[in-house]
């Protein structure tokens, strides 16, 4: 379903993403992990087309993408969540999910100002959608509660339901975990399979190993820029490289 | 053209040229130091003049100047003492009109001091008709003044910029504050100092144009607008660039006199604004990719 | 909040119809006129909200797109044809009804185009000069459409100063009146929007109307439908809205060339009630004033903003501020970003009970 070939990103002398090269198949959900510095967040924004290529190729159903703009990308069925949360201030929570929707709208700019009935429906389907996503993730009473004032977690399920509106088919988690406590964790863990079994493709950047190994399909480890090890997670944990560089050289795995 | 024409035309050009550049480097230092445009640069250049002129009707010239250089410097600390300082983590578009608020406020209040009357300071040596002839070209010792004072505006800058300790704090403001107060720099005196250093360059440019533009209350917004275009031309936050397009822009200005009537010059500037925008929106010798980074 | 909208409109026209019954029994009707003109800048200031309340752009060149909308339909409709008259491009316009014969103040006969055709062509120029401006500047981030459009309204300024044909320092005047209800039509007079004192209650009317269409159009938009989701939520984060698949750039595009129409409408009814315009109405100082209204307005809110936009014009234009008129607007600017960034409605926002209340929405 993606695909990466050759992938590179320089700023100035530093290889930040280094000749990677990669494929998401659909229906599964890929990790990429590796220490802090290893080029996850270019990546990412790579795939989610926020930043230039220096030169190789991403393709998403064997076409060209990396030259699409973000929101291209969204009506191709991209869907993401930010590490560092972006809700949308003075927006209800319900309002910031209908957000996440809006590649799903076609009223324009002027039928906005005419509230004509095929208008209407449409928005009511889109509020319906939302809604639905919000109670996929236990949230539908916070629905119109202002999205700035919520606790931490919430507003990553806000954020997820955002990502979810959009009916994606392949869904970019950018560090799905940061900042939550081992329960949340595992909590997301669940609620990321129910998503794949939806039919959802996933591809999440990831620092939390635990998370990673109890979910993954399938696993890219990256090390100073380059691919270091792709593989099954019950491998990638025996695999000395990637012990190395997590651990340090003299470690010795349990057995 | 005649060659005479050409010369006259260069030499007006740069003379103008050399203003825009000190008005565009005001914009880039305080970009550089709170991410924002400053709406009321035009309008220190205002103020220097005006002050100028009324102070020398009692004292010599050269104090005149250094009074209303000085006055103006104080001028831009209040202003970032009381409308910057103090706001916590404000918006861009906040800090934005808070400048064009105290644009205003500055513009009003050169009114009703001064009225609505076209000023200008005594030319420095001889007067409107005194030239130098070298050549082809005729220069006016004001002019000669205008690119001395500009010069030295820039070299001392770059001097302060590189080589002093104050200088170097504050370019570490500009490339990351956070970090900068990490280190145990005040960045909020940085910040003051930017603006009193912007302020006191607009006055000195401000001085030394008067006696060829004339100073009125409300000559500042069209030299910030000519002085934004340079600074974008230059790529915004690059000091040096921005001399180079502030020359560029001015010779340009003056060159157009050929096509264009006298009342749409400022119109010059805006196209060529917009062009740029269009089609090189980081500037001349800007990277896009270092001006991706940047909040503005 | 859809029944919160109509409670607001209901007093809004409530007081309205008020304001007038108070001025004719009391005899003051001279107020309506002053009343009439601040409205139609309260069209302006509800557009430019929907720009820099909700979009978060803003512009500092809204006198001038008034100006074009005031100056195109008043040259329009005072540029006498008669002696083109024979011209088959103008004999053909003749006959497509955009033409018609007229006499001035001093009895001169004049055909020019109808006030309806100008009217059309002016708003479709603001929209395209909007588009010039807005195509380059609004694919950037950040605030460049301050710079550009103060650089746009300073032109636009020159042009009116300096145009022989837009009358120079004099402006245009003598403009006919906006002919609304043909006298054809229910046998009596016709209805037009002109200073007349005739029709001053009838003028009064039609510039609330055409505010309050405005305003209800713009409340349709911000508050229940996707695009205006897209606009609010780009203000906030632009890359968190590209990244749900809102077209950004095009977005602030749509809303600047909308909120630029709003001023050349303001502009044109304006120009057809005052019957002339003067260069004064394209200073830039006009335009930080328009800032200042939606700044005090409170930003996100289209009806601070109305209010606050007609309630200080209407002020301004009774001469209230004296000598000090834009000063006092540079102050308001000043004063409302510095204390009150939200807008005076929010002022007491740290006050712990309103914490309790339910939360509110635009």
């Amino acid at each position: 379903m993606l695909e990466l070939y050759q992938v590179r990103k320089h700023f100035g002398g530093l290889r930040a993403v280094d000749d990677v090269s990669f494929t998401v198949d659909a229906g599964c959900i890929k990790g990429v992990i590796g220490p802090n510095g290893a080029g996850k967040s270019t990546l990412f924004n790579l795939i989610a087309c926020n930043i230039p290529l220096s030169s190789g190729t991403i393709r998403f159903d064997n076409r060209e993408i990396q030259r699409l703009k973000p929101y291209q990308t969204a009506e191709l069925g991209f869907a993401r969540t930010f590490q560092n949360i972006k809700l949308f201030a003075d927006m209800s929570v319900l309002e910031c999910v209908m957000v996440g929707a809006h590649s799903k709208g076609r009223a324009g700019f002027l039928a906005g100002m005419l509230p004509l009935p095929q208008h209407r429906r449409e928005e009511a389907a889109i509020r319906r959608k939302s809604m639905e996503c919000l109670e996929f993730l236990g949230i539908a009473d916070l629905a119109e509660s202002p999205a700035e004032a919520l606790a931490f977690g919430q507003q990553r399920a806000v954020e997820l339901a955002r990502a979810l509106a959009a009916e994606p088919r392949l869904l970019l988690l950018d560090e799905p975990a940061a900042g939550l406590n081992i329960y949340e964790t595992a909590e997301l863990g669940r609620l990321i399979k129910t998503i794949r079994e939806q039919g959802v493709t996933v591809l999440l950047v990831e620092h939390d190993m635990s998370l990673v190994m109890d979910i993954c399909d399938e696993i890219v480890v990256l090390s100073s820029g380059r691919k270091l090890a792709e593989d099954i997670p019950s491998r990638i944990q025996h695999n000395a490289e990637v012990i190395a560089i997590y651990l340090g050289e003299d470690y010795e795995p349990a057995r | 053209m005649s060659p005479e024409l050409f010369f006259q035309y260069l030499v007006a050009g740069i003379t103008y040229g050399a203003v825009y550049a000190v008005v565009a480097i005001g914009f880039n230092i305080i970009y550089n130091s709170t991410g924002i445009i400053n709406f009321a640069q035009g309008e220190f250049v205002m103020l220097g003049g005006m002050i100028a002129i009324t102070f020398a009707q009692w004292l010599p010239l050269f104090w005149a100047i250094s009074a209303a250089v000085a006055i103006t410097m104080l001028i831009g600390a209040l202003m970032e003492l009381c409308c910057i300082r103090w706001l916590r983590n404000p918006g861009i578009l906040q800090m934005l009109i808070i400048t064009i608020g105290v644009s205003i406020l500055l513009r009003e209040a050169a009114l009703h001091i001064w009225g609505e009357g076209i000023r200008s300071l005594p030319y420095f040596y001889g007067d409107a008709i005194t030239a130098w002839t070298f050549g082809p070209v005729r220069l006016s010792p004001q002019v000669i003044w205008v690119l001395l004072a500009c010069g030295c505006i820039v070299l001392a800058l770059q001097a302060f910029f590189n080589r002093s300790a104050l200088g170097r704090e504050m370019r570490a403001c500009a490339v990351n504050r956070t970090a900068a107060s990490l280190c145990g720099i005040k960045t909020h005196n940085m910040v003051t100092l930017s603006f009193v250093l912007s302020a006191g360059m607009g006055a000195m440019a401000g001085c030394m144009i008067s006696p060829i533009t004339y100073t009125q209350y409300d000559s500042g917004a069209s030299l910030a607008l000519k002085g934004f275009t340079a600074a974008i031309i230059g790529g915004l936050g690059n000091s040096m660039a921005a001399v180079a397009a502030g020359l560029l822009l001015g010779i340009l200005e003056a060159f157009s006199i050929t096509v264009v009537p006298l009342a749409f010059q400022d119109a010059v500037a805006v196209t060529l604004l917009l062009l740029i925008l269009f089609i090189k929106p980081h500037g001349l010798f800007g990277s896009s990719e270092a001006a991706r980074l940047k909040a503005f | 909040m859809l029944g919160q909208i109509r409670t607001r409109l209901g007093a809004v026209v409530a007081s309205v119809v008020l304001l007038q019954l108070l001025t004719t029994f009391t005899g003051t009707e001279y107020y309506l006129t002053q009343l009439t003109m601040s409205a139609y800048y309260g069209l302006l200031v509800i557009g430019l909200c929907a720009l820099m309340g909700y979009a978060g752009q803003i512009s500092i060149g809204h006198a001038g797109f008034f100006a074009i909308g005031g100056y195109l339909s008043a040259l329009l409709t005072t540029y006498n044809l008669t002696p083109h008259a024979e011209n088959s491009a103008i004999a053909l316009l003749n006959q497509a009804g955009l033409l018609f014969t007229w006499e001035n103040l001093y009895g001169e006969s004049l055909l020019t185009f109808t006030p309806w055709a100008a009217a059309l062509a002016a708003l479709v120029c603001a929209a395209l000069v909007a588009l010039l401006v807005g195509i380059p500047v609004l694919k950037l981030r950040g605030h460049y459409l301050a710079m550009a459009t103060l650089g746009f309204g300073t032109i636009i300024y020159r042009m009116a100063l300096a145009l022989p044909i837009l009358g120079e320092a004099d402006g245009i005047a003598d403009v006919p009146g906006f002919i609304l209800i043909p006298a054809s039509l229910f046998g009596g007079e016709a209805l037009m929007i002109s200073g007349e004192g005739d029709f001053r209650i009838f003028n009064y009317y039609v510039a609330w109307a055409v505010v309050l269409a405005g305003l209800v159009l713009l409340m349709n938009l911000m508050t229940r439908s996707r695009s205006g989701r897209a606009l609010r939520a780009l203000h906030s984060s632009e890359e968190a809205a590209e990244a749900c698949g809102v077209n950004t750039s095009r977005a602030k595009l749509q809303v600047f060339v909308l909120s630029a129409v709003y001023a050349a409408l303001a502009g044109v009814l304006l120009t057809h009630f005052k019957g002339g315009i003067g260069p004064e109405e394209a200073t830039v100082m006009k335009s930080v004033r328009y800032v200042a209204l939606v700044a005090v307005g409170g930003m996100t809110s289209l009806w601070g903003t109305l209010f606050m936009g007609v309630g200080l014009s209407f002020l301004s234009l009774r001469g209230v501020f004296g000598s000090y008129d834009d000063a006092v607007f540079g102050l308001i600017l000043l004063a409302v970003m510095l204390f009150a960034p939200g807008g005076l409605s929010q002022l007491n926002s740290h006050i712990p009970w309103r914490r309790l209340l339910p939360y509110r929405r635009a």
